[in-house]
């Protein structure tokens, strides 16, 4: 059976979470259909496909469906073992890769979020949460072109949100965490992520998310 | 050379279980290091600088942090005996999937059960309840989460189980009666022995959440 047959992903062009997925189909050249999803209305495919949690993206291939960004990205590692490896073969340099991925996922994402968006009287504790939680992937990142070493990997998938949608998101709540006098590696890292050229493509525009941005999440900034 | 293993861990920890399972189901002989969670000792602090939190592996010197990537890594290390995680890249990802839900959902509300009160408590009863259901319906009439086989999403939930008697009990609630086939599960998995080895008693679990409370100054 053609392994590459039948490969939908149900998405949202603003999420980064989506885009995870995107960016991996992407560099290892794996074609698939695009199907967006409707924001603030979750649409029957969804439901039938993620009916626990609900979210996109979602992945289905040859018909079985598979949710949760990072748990997909990995799926299509194991299943299309092109020469393009996201995740290095050492079990302990993987154990790494997960490990900070997760830490992007769970806290880095989470407090810069509530730090721009979240209610007031939680700022200053997310703010600073979010800025120790970038000073770690700071450190993580060193000298390295990216996280994954000299070519894109699984933290630098995961950490699509700070190479793109954070400036974005800075710019659209006013609230300024990651500057390039305090982080000049993740912003040297992130000007070289999204330059590259599959990513670009799948990045979705600038002002467009800004808007949606403003239209979802500024009116909570008067709180 | 033979492998260094040490575990930093803290025995009422169902996600320390999880690693002290894994490490059993391979035969791997690890030295068990005791942690003082209100007093947290120098290696802890170097092992995992960013979480200071337990279980720590260390093998041969390098430390891998986080339970379910633990789990993941001893499979990967030592992959002759007892596979842990299918090899079917779809059912792996199943796996990875459920793993992921155990971590996002019981612990938040399992806490409430014991460690709030009113309306708190009986709305962190009622998602467990919830939680174990779904992930009942997920287990169905299959001896374990992964079919035959003990595997990575029996490791992820059955510390949990550990802690059912202490719910119940604080909580004023019966898990078996609303989730009879997660009981049975719990059993079954408790009679292999590498889960028998990493478990605590249930009693000795209830006895030392009047501990917790106080620590998190909850009354």
């Amino acid at each position: 059976m053609n392994q590459d047959e039948q490969v939908k992903v149900l998405g949202l062009w603003g999420s980064p979470f989506s885009k995870r997925v995107e960016i991996v189909l992407k560099l290892k050249g794996i074609p698939y259909e695009y199907i967006e999803d409707v924001y603030g209305n979750k649409s029957p495919m969804l439901l039938k496909y993620n009916p626990i949690h609900k979210k996109v993206p979602v992945l289905v291939h040859n018909g079985r469906s598979i949710a949760e960004s990072l748990v997909i990205v990995e799926y299509i590692e194991d299943t299309w073992k092109t020469s393009y490896m996201i995740l290095p073969q050492d079990p302990y340099e993987r154990a790494m890769a997960r490990f900070w991925a997760k830490y992007v996922d769970e806290k880095v994402m989470v407090a810069m979020w509530k730090a721009c968006w979240g209610p007031k009287s939680e700022r200053e504790k997310e703010t600073k949460e979010a800025y120790e939680g970038l000073k770690y992937l700071e450190k993580e990142l060193g000298d390295k072109h990216f996280f994954g070493g000299e070519t894109i990997g699984f933290v630098d998938i995961a950490a699509d949100f700070i190479g793109y949608w954070l400036g974005i998101v800075q710019e659209a709540s006013g609230v300024t965490i990651m500057t390039a006098e305090e982080f000049p590696n993740l912003q040297r890292w992130s000007k070289e992520f999204i330059s590259n050229n599959f990513i670009k493509e799948v990045l979705p525009p600038k002002q467009k998310l800004a808007t949606l941005l403003k239209a979802q999440f500024g009116s909570v900034t008067s709180d | 050379m033979a492998d260094e293993v040490i575990l930093l861990d803290f025995w009422p920890s169902m996600f320390g279980m999880r690693t002290r399972i894994a490490l059993e189901e391979k035969n791997v002989k690890f030295d068990y290091r005791e942690q003082d969670l209100w007093n947290k000792s120098p290696i802890l602090l170097e092992m995992n600088p960013v979480h200071s939190k337990i279980p720590v592996l260390i093998h041969n010197g390098k430390p891998v942090c986080e339970s379910l990537i633990q789990v993941e890594y001893i499979d990967e290390v030592w992959p002759g005996i007892n596979p842990l995680l299918p090899s079917d890249p779809y059912q792996r990802a199943q796996a990875k999937f459920w793993g992921d839900y155990i971590d996002k959902k019981v612990y938040a509300s399992a806490r409430l059960t014991w460690g709030a009160k009113g309306e708190e408590q009986e709305a962190g009863k009622k998602e467990l309840i919830e939680i174990l259901k779904t992930l009942e319906s997920e287990l169905g009439d299959k001896i374990y989460f992964g079919g035959e086989t003990f595997g990575y999403v029996d490791i992820a939930l059955i510390g949990f189980y550990s802690w059912f008697g202490a719910y119940e009990k604080f909580g004023n609630f019966s898990i078996e009666a609303e989730c009879p086939k997660l009981i049975a599960w719990g059993k079954r998995c408790v009679e292999r022995e590498s889960v028998a080895k990493s478990l605590p008693d249930s009693e000795k679990i209830i006895k030392f959440v009047p501990e917790l409370k106080k620590h998190f100054g909850i009354e």
